[in-house]
C-alpha cells in the first residue's frame, strides 16, 4: 500500500457519468480517494451510504470525497441511484484495477480493491493512508475524522 | 431507557429492516436499553421523519411506544399513520406536530447520530455496552 509522504499517482478515469476526471484536476485541493471492493455489494452500500452522511462534514474540512472501484460507469450510475449517493464514483474499469494497483490497494486474487482510504494534499502528495484489514471491515468515520484533526491543515 | 440490566447502546436507523428485524431480540434481552437516533437519510429517505416522530413523542413520555409500533408495522409510516399513532398514544397532537418540525428535535437526532459516527458506526444496528 501506498505511504504517507509518498508522490499520489496520477490517474485519469471515468466518472459515473462518463466524464473524463484526473486526480491533478484536484491539485489546489485535498482529496480523498475511497477505494472500495464494488458496487451493490452491502458492505460497500453501507460505508458510501455512511459517508453520505458526513460527507458535508468532510467536505466543510477541504476535502472533496472521491470512490473508486472496478465497476464499470453504468454501473456506477445504477449504484448511487440505489443508495442515494452523489459522491462522485470513478471506473477503474479498463485495464481493469490498474489504479488500484498503482496505489497498492488492488488484491489480485479476488479482482478488486481492498477497502481503503488515500487522503491526498493540495500538492498531489500521500497525507494519509488506511487499509483495512480484510474488505469485509468498513473504515468506519471517525477515522477520517480523527486523520483530518492529526495530519495536515484544516484549509 | 427502558428496562432493566446492564446498559446497552443502541444505534438504530427507523426506516432500517435490518433494525426493525433486530429490534425484537433487543427489546427481549435482559438489559437497560439506550436508544441512540442514527437515521441514514441517503438509503432510507423517510428516516429522518421517523426518529423526529418518535423523539417528539418522546416529550409526551412516549418515546418507546412511538420506536416499537415503527419498527411493527413499517409499512405504515406516512405522516397520518404517524397522527394515527400519536392519537392511540394519546398524545396532544397539536404539540406532536410542533415538536416533530422542531429544530431542537432535529439537532438532538444529529447529535446522536454523530456521537455514532464518533464512536465508529458503520451499520445498524449497532450496539454497545459501556461495562
Amino acid at each position: 500500500m501506498i505511504a504517507a509522504g509518498e508522490p499520489a499517482p496520477d490517474f485519469t478515469l471515468r466518472d459515473q457519468d462518463g466524464e473524463k476526471v484526473s486526480l491533478s484536476d484536484y491539485l489546489g485541493r485535498r482529496v480523498l480517494l475511497v477505494f472500495y471492493p464494488q458496487d451493490f455489494s452491502p458492505v460497500c452500500s453501507d460505508q458510501l451510504s455512511i459517508y453520505q452522511e458526513v460527507k458535508p462534514e468532510i467536505e466543510a474540512r477541504g476535502v472533496e470525497l472521491i470512490g473508486i472501484s472496478v465497476d464499470h460507469p453504468w454501473a456506477h450510475k445504477a449504484f448511487q441511484e440505489k443508495i442515494g449517493t452523489d459522491t462522485r464514483l470513478l471506473s477503474d474499469f479498463e485495464p481493469k484495477g490498474e489504479v488500484a494497483r498503482a496505489y497498492g490497494a488492488y488484491i489480485e486474487r479476488v479482482g478488486h480493491a481492498n477497502r481503503s482510504l488515500v487522503l491526498v494534499d493540495a500538492e498531489g502528495a500521500v497525507e494519509w493512508v488506511h487499509e483495512s484489514p480484510t474488505p469485509l471491515e468498513i473504515p468506519g468515520a471517525n477515522l477520517i475524522f480523527d486523520a483530518l484533526e492529526t495530519v495536515g491543515s484544516d484549509a | 431507557m427502558r428496562g432493566e440490566g446492564e446498559t446497552l447502546i443502541v444505534y438504530a436507523d427507523l426506516g432500517c429492516p435490518h433494525c426493525a428485524a433486530g429490534w425484537l431480540e433487543i427489546c427481549e434481552r435482559r438489559a437497560s436499553v439506550v436508544f441512540r437516533h442514527f437515521p441514514v437519510t441517503s438509503k432510507h429517505p423517510r428516516a429522518p421523519a421517523l426518529h423526529a416522530a418518535a423523539e417528539a413523542a418522546g416529550r409526551q413520555g412516549r418515546f418507546f411506544e412511538m420506536v416499537d409500533s415503527l419498527y411493527a408495522d413499517r409499512g405504515r409510516v406516512d405522516d397520518p399513520h404517524l397522527w394515527e399513532r400519536a392519537e392511540r398514544f394519546g398524545l396532544d397532537l397539536r404539540r406532536f406536530e410542533a415538536d416533530r418540525r422542531a429544530d431542537e428535535v432535529a439537532a438532538r437526532v444529529r447529535r446522536d447520530f454523530e456521537s455514532g459516527i464518533r464512536a465508529g458506526v458503520i451499520g445498524t444496528p449497532a450496539m454497545y455496552s459501556p461495562s
